[in-house]
């Protein structure tokens, strides 16, 4: 299994991009293939103040739920509006078009301290052996 | 269980793999627990069909002179009242009412068939077997029978022409012995789905044969493999009962809402007087439905509150696809099981609102009446 390179990955399985400034999250290919069908994603307010690996939303699938951890620490942006009326984006395109918030990171420096594609890559097969 | 303990596999376990199936352990076993989505699954069984590999479950044979009075003795349904080619759905229960488990009989000509969950199949064996009395044999051959259930609208066209013609014309709980695809097998109009459809028990030797049959015999109809994934959303959208999660050796038939498998008119029965004194005395909780206002899922084991004061705790609690919501199943005092009752659910820091609705939450199912 690969994952895109230009991301940043958190053992939790979000991702984040760093693209003029601000980070984008997400949840990777992985998580939604262990979640399932996802049918709700609960998102922050926009202006919410995130503390790095906190909890900022929660996932409903049909089987489960799961917490949203912040991959860096900073201030909610945006929100992916579209996901409210049309959560199976999140299954459909994990890296695309199911993205969840956009951050403005306390320290962009920050994302360093994340994963790297190979890392993550490598994590998950270990989860697997 | 140990987490190196090797997983026990069914027949199928191949057509799981080259299907692409996400497995995971269920009660001991590598069961599939998705294909190709929850969701998909859950709309091919209500629309056309599913495939199931249940061969998990547990099958007992029990034979001899007096068979149907053991019987009769150890479970609380009325299971000298059936005859050859009934199937009936009953509770086992513990001298003090609690549910040893819940399981099918059977009743054939000269034996019955139990169907067990397989998370209890030794616990189950080893009851029976202290109470079996002599001249009664009871068999435990779960190893070699392979169970696999074809259930939707579109079942009987799955096995038009697979399965001798009675079986397509008979009722619910009902079965018939006879060839499919070509092989012995108990086909029987039962389900866990709420939708019309059957369970077919065959040798394991036999799960090729039977495996390629239904899958080409049933391209044309839309069948497809379902996980248990789905089989859990299917038969919580009807309220069945989950062994482990919505009853087990601590609730009572009564409070589970099960009374109706409890015949308290027969003379004796393990765990009648219990029972009967429960139902005098009243109950103090029930097992109700939950329905979810918002679009957060109630999930096991979260505690039920009535403004504030914890009143009970959910069983199992799932999105349901065909209703369209969040619906959950809970214990809950009875003061708070009233139907419209607004109570809410525990979900870390957040509430989840919900209310007491009845059950099931489905009601167009494709499923037979009994007969």
């Amino acid at each position: 299994m690969s994952y895109p390179e230009d991301l940043r990955y958190t053992a939790e399985h979000e991702w984040a991009r760093l693209e003029s400034g601000l980070v984008t999250v997400g949840i990777t290919s992985y998580a939604t293939e262990q979640l399932g069908d996802i049918v709700f994603v609960e998102l922050p307010e926009l202006g919410r103040r995130l503390e790095a690996m906190k909890a900022f939303g929660t996932i409903e699938a049909v089987k489960t739920a799961s917490d949203l951890f912040a991959p860096v620490a900073g201030e909610v942006v945006a929100i992916n509006e579209a996901l409210a009326d049309n959560p199976a984006l999140v299954n459909q395109s994990p890296f695309g078009e199911g993205w969840m918030i956009r951050v403005k990171p306390a320290d962009a420096g920050d994302l360093k301290r994340l994963m790297n594609h190979e890392a993550y890559a490598q994590l998950i097969e270990e989860q697997h052996a | 269980m140990e987490p190196t303990a090797t997983l026990k596999r069914t027949p199928f376990h191949r057509f799981h793999k080259d299907a692409g199936a996400k497995l995971v352990d269920f009660a001991g076993f590598e069961m599939p627990l998705r294909y190709a989505g929850d969701v998909r699954e859950h709309q091919a069984v209500r629309t056309c069909a599913g495939l199931f590999d249940i061969s998990h479950m547990g099958e007992f044979i029990v034979r001899g002179v007096g068979a149907a009075e053991f019987l009769d003795r150890a479970l609380t349904n009325d299971i000298a009242s059936t005859t050859p080619g009934q199937a009936m759905y009953t509770v086992m229960c513990r001298p003090d009412g609690g549910i040893v488990d819940d399981l099918y009989v059977y009743r054939s000509g000269d034996h019955f068939m139990l169907v067990v969950n397989a998370s209890n199949i030794a616990k189950d064996f080893a009851w029976l077997r202290d109470q079996c009395p002599t001249g009664v044999s009871l068999t435990d051959r779960s190893d070699d029978t392979a169970l696999l259930a074809v259930q939707g609208p579109k079942a009987s066209d799955v096995l038009r022409g697979h399965v001798p013609e009675p079986a397509l014309a008979m009722p619910a709980n009902r079965f018939v012995e006879g060839p499919l695809f070509g092989v012995p097998a108990t086909i029987a109009r039962t389900g866990y789905t709420g939708e019309d459809g059957f369970e077919l028990y065959f040798k394991s030797g036999d799960a090729l044969a039977v495996w390629n049959g239904l899958i080409e015999a049933g391209r044309p109809h839309g069948l497809e493999p379902v996980g248990l994934g789905a089989r859990d959303t299917l038969r919580l959208e009807m309220a069945y009962m989950l062994y482990g999660n919505d009853i087990d050796d601590t609730t009572s038939p009564l409070e589970a809402g099960l009374g109706w498998t409890v015949k308290l008119a027969k003379p004796a029965f393990t765990g009648r007087d219990a029972l009967a004194r429960q139902k005098e005395q009243g109950l103090t909780r029930r097992l109700v439905g939950l329905e979810a206002e918002g679009r957060r899922v109630p999930r096991h084991d979260m505690a039920v509150e009535s403004g504030g004061r914890a009143v009970g705790r959910v069983t199992s609690g799932a999105y349901g696809p065909s209703v369209g919501k969040a619906v959950a199943m809970a214990y809950v005092d009875a003061t708070s099981a009233a139907l419209g009752a607004a109570l809410e659910v525990a979900a870390g820091a957040s509430r989840i609102p919900v209310r007491v609705v009845k059950r099931p939450f489905y009601t167009h199912g494709s499923r037979r009446a009994a007969g």
